[in-house]
């Protein structure tokens, strides 16, 4: 069982191996809603989970659950719990690995199409020289878009989520762990592309990013509020495009800023790079921010000892 | 279809419930669902259904409880109601409310035998 949060999670194995000890080269991770499945399959205690394929978790089997006979009457039950729990339990954990070890993590959320694959190949060979990266790609279906990563000289992870429309932090978890990702280095975490539920799924980055094209109308931060009250910036996409559109990059700034007075907004085109390094600084400020508080948990944990 | 997830949770959590407390079979499911969550109730009730197929939960009844929206207006200094996370202040027209209530997605209640 997960010791993180007693879930079936923990158990699933690849090649024989639990997953945090292998050290198999980074494959695809497939995951399989378990809608997809006949429910009985979760309602069978085992011990083990199956695995098909040696570049597929499965992640069709839920609780182990056969059990109590016995005659019983209509009762209730006090529940209380957040539905969200477990994933935030995920969340924290990860959280918790990425400060003490000087790993910056960004969740990059959009519709699809909005560029963040371009921005990534673009972010990567502007940092290259002096930074490690990671990346991990979530996408339905497809290997693409780690491929694109790759080209470029980089370890990326494709998780292909199925039907699922995003990454949670158990999916995040296990990547982690795939890519071996080591100290001080910068994660991408590219989110399917959906302005929905990606808000309601903390991963354990420090920041959600969420990009948005000029392409896409200026109104997106009304009809999505969830997602850009959750991020702390909004990267305003294909700027380039602007000559030729009646996109009004004010107005749509304005109504991202409504509904999160706090948003860092930057303007740039990912394929031209105008407003790259604006960026780029960013995240090297926020890459710095994250090693001190390594060293700070370092030096606390000395004055334990 | 992000309701799909959310009823995969509630399933985990009722599946966690039905160890712990040992029962076999959930008549009624009551959840409490925010005004300000995402959540579509119409699409919820549909995976529900779906997700709940051959589970302990099989053909159990969902009860939804709306909380309705409530923030805090730091300008007015009081609680003003909050349809949206895009609400203004219905006293001043301030945008930044503080949600103080109408964020949660939780289950609340079984009736099980
Ligand atoms: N004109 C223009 N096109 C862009 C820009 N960024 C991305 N694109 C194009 O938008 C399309 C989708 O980009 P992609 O990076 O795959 O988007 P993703 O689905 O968010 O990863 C591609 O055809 C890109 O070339 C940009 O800044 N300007
Ligand atoms: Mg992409
Ligand atoms: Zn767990
Ligand atoms: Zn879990
Ligand atoms: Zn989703
Ligand atoms: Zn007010």
């Amino acid at each position: 069982m997960c010791t993180t949060c007693g879930c079936g999670h923990g158990l699933i194995q690849i090649d024989g191996k639990r997953l945090q000890h292998s050290r198999k080269p980074a494959g695809a991770i497939r995951y399989r809603m378990p809608a997809n499945l006949p429910r009985q399959t979760s309602l069978k205690a085992s011990a083990d989970y199956p695995v098909h394929k040696p570049d597929l978790i499965d992640f069709g089997s839920g609780a182990a659950q056969a059990h109590a006979s016995g005659m019983s009457q209509a009762r209730m039950v006090k529940i209380e719990r957040d539905i969200l729990a477990k994933n935030n339990l995920h969340a924290e954990a990860n959280r918790c690995y990425l400060t003490e070890r000087g790993i910056f993590a960004l969740n990059l959320v959009s519709s699809p199409g909005s560029g963040k694959t371009t921005l990534l190949v673009q972010t990567i060979a502007a940092l290259r020289e002096e930074q490690r990266m990671y990346v991990i790609e979530g996408d339905q279906q497809t290997e693409n878009d780690a491929a694109r990563i790759r080209a470029c000289g980089i370890s990326a992870l494709q998780i292909n989520t199925g039907k699922g429309c995003h990454l949670d932090a158990y999916m995040v978890s296990q990547g982690i762990q795939r890519l071996a990702v080591r100290e001080d280095s910068v994660l991408f975490i590219e989110n399917v592309g959906n302005l929905v539920c990606p808000a309601g799924f903390d991963l354990g980055e420090a920041h959600k990013v969420v990009i948005l094209s000029v392409t896409e109308g200026e109104d997106k931060p009304l009809k999505y509020p969830d997602m850009f009250r959750a991020a702390d910036l909004l990267l305003l996409n294909k700027c380039d495009l602007l000559p030729y559109l009646t996109f009004d990059p004010e107005l749509a700034i304005n109504y991202a800023c409504r509904i999160n007075p706090s948003l860092r907004v930057i303007q740039l085109s990912a394929l031209r790079g105008e407003g790259m390094s604006e960026w780029i600084d960013w995240i090297k400020v926020g890459y710095h921010q994250v090693v001190t508080s390594k060293k700070k948990i370092e030096n606390s944990q000395h004055h334990v000892d | 279809m992000h309701e799909m997830s959310l009823a995969e949770n509630v399933l985990q959590i009722i599946e966690e419930a039905a160890y712990h407390q040992s029962f076999t079979r959930v008549k009624t499911v009551w959840l409490e669902i925010g005004q300000l969550t995402c959540v579509e109730p119409e699409a919820l009730r549909f995976c529900f259904d779906v997700v709940m197929h051959g589970s302990v939960a099989q053909h159990a009844r969902l009860e939804i409880i709306g909380i309705p929206g409530l923030g805090w207006c730091k300008t007015c200094m009081q609680e003003v109601p909050m349809a949206t996370l895009y609400a203004v202040c219905s006293q001043c027209g301030n945008f930044e409310l503080e949600v103080l209530c109408g964020d949660t997605l939780r289950v609340k209640e079984l009736e099980v035998e």
